[in-house]
């Protein structure tokens, strides 16, 4: 489990965060490496998403250091750290309603093209030939999820596992180094399910550092090499899954849950 | 002691000023606090309540009547406005509802232009003219009339928060909308409450500055706007906010327009309001947002 | 396709502009197109803002304001190059909208809009209390033509291409805007500031550099108008006109470039055209901002065919095209 520095993309060190006197993330030490896919477990209030929101950004830890590819990025501003390589997906889906399938898969591009203001108005040579970019790109991304026949529909009406899946690949436009999947499979069935699995697995293969926060334990045994369990903001296990499922502490924290040893 | 004498007087018509502000902060508030919403219509109850007393007044020359008919009739208008304009809107976005509330204050300015035209009008002092006087200050029976209804409003309405079972409906709903339907509360009725008590407020302000200032179809827009200031400084959530906001841009007006240049005065309002949003956009005593 | 299709579009516009200037001969008409022209400037740049951005501003007329007297005030009185006066007026808007923006744009919703409002109000109040500069209450005037090579643009007849040239312009930028990487990044912080924000859209930039741009805009139709009118006052660039401007933007549709055009040309000319009715415009201008929010939330044109296609799917029970 330890790696040499390089191959570590995402490092948290005793990352801590209280809001008012709930402590919702207390000292918790992990790191993700390259080309793995790692998963974040615990039950309801644990701190799962809150540890999302300090590495993506929309939190800063009032304790700790997150390292991302060895720089130190606790503090900066959402925006910075996407620009940085790290895209997500979010627990209550974000799209942007009032645009087509495409154009939300386009704007996953934005960190990798320049077009400002003024280039966009005055549709500069150089601009054009980045907005084609932009397009293949992003309907590569809408391929791979399967969503390309309906790159031009409104993105508001497509069913749930559909806009799960716009999400992702609006994420993967990005060409991110680190992909933060924030309970992907939450109100799938069992064939979107099945099909975000392999989706996952795809994008190890492709050498993608993949986070994600499930509650779905078939799926999450499936395709995480290592997991991290989170009880009352505090880590309390890590490492691969059978060793987990074996941790005693962990089966306390579950009680109720089904676990396929 | 001659500086005395003009200080007296900015610091008085400064109170006077600040207790209407301070009626109009209220009103901002109480809607806001059961809505979430800013009814930039307020204003426009102050102007009708100052016409519907004056042209009542024209009818039957009884100041008393005057007043409760204002008060009722613009109760009822804030009333009809929140069930044709906002309820069928339900939870749309800040936008809208601005844009709403905006274009319902123009519209009952244009109805006010069409009822009464352009012209000012007066409403008599409710107990005379003779000025009053109070050490080196001089003021008129109307100041304390405006300072002393105000005092008496707010004092109610306090009471009415604080000690009725409506009233901590009121506040329920406020606080935690979903909780208060839960335990039986009507939200609905809360609402319509809250729009009919503000235009109250808003009525009761008009009627009373209307023998200080005369009555006109557009004199609501800029008391409107100069009272969501106050609110904004004073504090949107809370009520001794808003009062202190009516008050403290009341006196900074009449302080700046007479010792430093009444063309601004108007300014001054908006000045404190930039300020506050820029620096505590909770204002002076309001909480979390 | 979509290039195709906006060139039957600018073809068309240009067209009729072109026929209007040849076929017309009334000064009142053309003085009446100036002025839709000019609105269509304020509106187009406010839709940005509040229909593509979703900011709000209800003091949109202060940048106008901005942009008239900058170009009045260096012309009638410092006699500078009218085209000159008019980049400066870009300067002075495009800088208080920076100045303004930075910590007006933080805030959201009411607070953006009381903040633009008071800024707007201050501005009026300025420009009518600074009278050695501004003339006053009574206004400035005196404020010479723009001239194109010596040839002075005088009447309304002689102004109307240029205006309407720079209308077309501003569109066809706007058009080009909001298609474009910026205008989508724009339009995603609308739907959901934390999703454009974790795909690198830097959104208290992006707000700020869409605020100036409008105020530019704003700014340009001001110099405009000082030019056609060569008298500037106070009363025009008021809460009351900041109101109208969001009129147009609702009437015509937020989110709608052309819709700009169409809710700024139905309300400069319904007024006019119904100038028996002046004393119910207040009116009439309050009802359209409530009856389209509550009714048509899309805007006039979109709203009403929306309507129409509903109308047909229950006819037909389906969305058949």
């Amino acid at each position: 489990m330890i790696s040499p520095p390089s191959q570590t993309v995402l490092a948290l060190q005793d990352v801590s965060l209280a809001f008012g006197g709930l402590q919702a993330v207390e000292r918790v030490s992990l790191a993700v490496n390259r080309g793995m896919v790692k998963a974040i477990i615990g039950p309801n209030g644990a701190g799962k998403t809150t540890l999302f929101h300090l590495v993506s950004g929309l939190l800063t830890p009032q304790r700790g250091r997150v390292i991302l590819n060895g720089e130190e990025i606790q503090g900066l501003p959402a925006h910075a750290i996407a620009m940085r390589g790290v895209a997500r997906t979010f627990q209550l889906v974000q799209l942007f309603d009032h645009m087509t399938v495409l154009e939300n898969a386009m704007v996953g591009r934005h960190r990798l093209s320049r077009a400002g203001l003024l280039a966009g108005a005055l549709q500069l040579p150089w601009t054009r030939a980045e907005e084609r970019v932009i397009r293949t790109k992003a309907m590569e991304a809408l391929e791979f999820v399967g969503l390309d026949s309906r790159a031009h529909q409104s993105a508001a009406v497509l069913p749930l596992g559909l806009k799960r899946m716009l999400e992702m690949a609006r994420a993967l436009a990005a060409a991110p180094t680190l992909l933060l999947l924030d309970e992907p499979a939450s109100g799938l069935d069992g064939a979107e399910t099945g099909k975000l699995q392999e989706m996952i697995l795809g994008l190890k293969e492709r050498g993608l550092t993949v986070l994600l926060v499930e509650h779905d334990m078939g799926l999450t045994m499936e395709v995480a090499d290592e997991i991290a369990v989170l009880n009352y903001g505090r880590l309390i296990a890590d490492g691969p899954p059978r060793a987990v499922q074996k941790n005693p502490e962990v089966i306390a924290a579950y009680l109720g849950t089904d676990w396929q040893a | 002691m001659p500086i005395f004498a003009p200080l007296s007087q900015y610091f008085i018509s400064g109170l006077t000023n600040g207790a209407i502000y301070a009626l109009i902060a209220l009103g901002f508030g109480i809607i806001f606090n059961s809505t979430t919403i800013i009814n930039f219509a307020q204003g426009e109850f102050v102007m009708l309540g100052a016409m519907c007393a004056i042209s009542i007044y024209h009818l039957v020359p009884s100041l008393p009547l005057a007043f409760a008919g204002g008060v009722i009739i613009v109760s009822l208008v804030g009333l009809v406005f929140e069930r044709l304009a906002l309820r069928p809107v339900g939870e749309a976005s800040p936008l809208t509802l601005i844009i709403i509330t905006v274009g319902a204050g123009v519209f009952l300015k244009g109805v006010a232009m069409l009822l009464w035209g352009k012209e000012s009008y007066t409403l008599p002092p409710f107990s005379g003219e003779a000025p009053l006087h109070l050490g080196p200050a001089t003021l008129l029976p109307q100041n304390l009339w405006v300072l002393g209804l105000t005092l008496v409003l707010v004092l109610a309405l306090e009471a009415f928060f604080r000690r009725t079972l409506m009233g901590k409906a009121m506040r329920a709903c406020a606080y935690n909308p979903r909780a208060a339907r839960l335990v039986g509360i009507p939200a609905s009725r809360m609402v319509q409450l809250s729009f009919a008590l503000s235009a109250l407020l808003g009525a009761g302000a008009g009627i009373l500055i209307a023998p200080l200032t005369l009555g006109v179809y557009d004199m609501g827009t800029i008391l409107g706007l100069k009272g969501f200031a106050a609110a904004i400084i004073g504090g949107l959530g809370s009520l001794l906010g808003g009062v202190l906001g009516g008050l403290l841009l009341g006196l900074a007006e009449s302080f700046t327009s007479g010792l430093i240049s009444s063309g601004y005065k108007d300014a001054v309002a908006f000045l404190l309001l930039l300020v506050v949003l820029f620096l505590r956009p909770r204002g002076l005593l309001g909480g979390r947002q | 396709m979509i290039l195709a299709r906006l060139w039957n579009r600018w073809v068309l516009f240009a067209l009729v502009v072109l026929a209007i200037l040849v076929g017309l001969d009334n000064e009142y008409y053309f003085t009446l197109l100036n002025f839709v022209g000019i609105h269509t400037l304020l509106v187009v740049g406010l839709n940005l803002l509040v229909g593509y951005a979703g900011q709000i501003s209800l003091g949109h007329a202060a940048f106008f304001g901005l942009g008239a007297y900058t170009s009045g005030i260096l012309t009638a009185t410092c006699g500078v190059n009218p085209w000159l006066a008019l980049l400066a007026g870009l300067a002075v808007s495009g800088g208080a909208a920076f100045l303004i923006g930075v910590p007006a744009l933080k805030l959201r919703g009411y607070y953006l809009a009381m903040a633009t409002l008071g800024f707007g109000i201050i501005v009026s109040i300025i420009l009518s209390q600074a009278q050695p500069l501004t003339g006053g209450p009574s206004g400035l005037s005196g404020i010479p033509p723009l001239t194109l090579a010596g040839f002075p643009l005088n009447t309304a007849r002689r102004l109307y291409p240029l205006i309407w040239l720079a209308v077309g312009l501003i569109l066809a930028l706007s058009a080009n805007l909001v298609d474009s990487r910026a205008g989508r990044a724009l339009r995603a912080l609308n739907d959901s500031e934390a999703a454009a924000a974790s795909l690198g859209v830097n959104t208290a930039r992006l707000k700020l550099k869409i605020f100036v741009w409008s105020a530019l805009y704003a700014s340009l139709a001001g110099s405009l108008y000082a030019h056609s009118l060569n008298f500037i006052a106070p009363a025009s660039f008021g809460f009351m006109f900041s109101i109208k401007l969001v009129a147009m933007v609702v009437l015509g549709g937020m989110a709608s470039i052309w819709g700009s055009l169409l809710g700024a040309g139905v309300l400069t000319v319904l007024p006019e055209a119904l100038s028996v009715f002046h004393d119910f415009e207040v009116v009439i201008f309050g009802a359209i901002l409530m009856v389209v929010m509550i009714f048509l939330p899309r805007g006039l044109v979109r709203g009403l065919l929306d309507l129409w296609e509903f109308r047909r799917y229950k006819r037909k029970g389906s969305f058949v095209p």
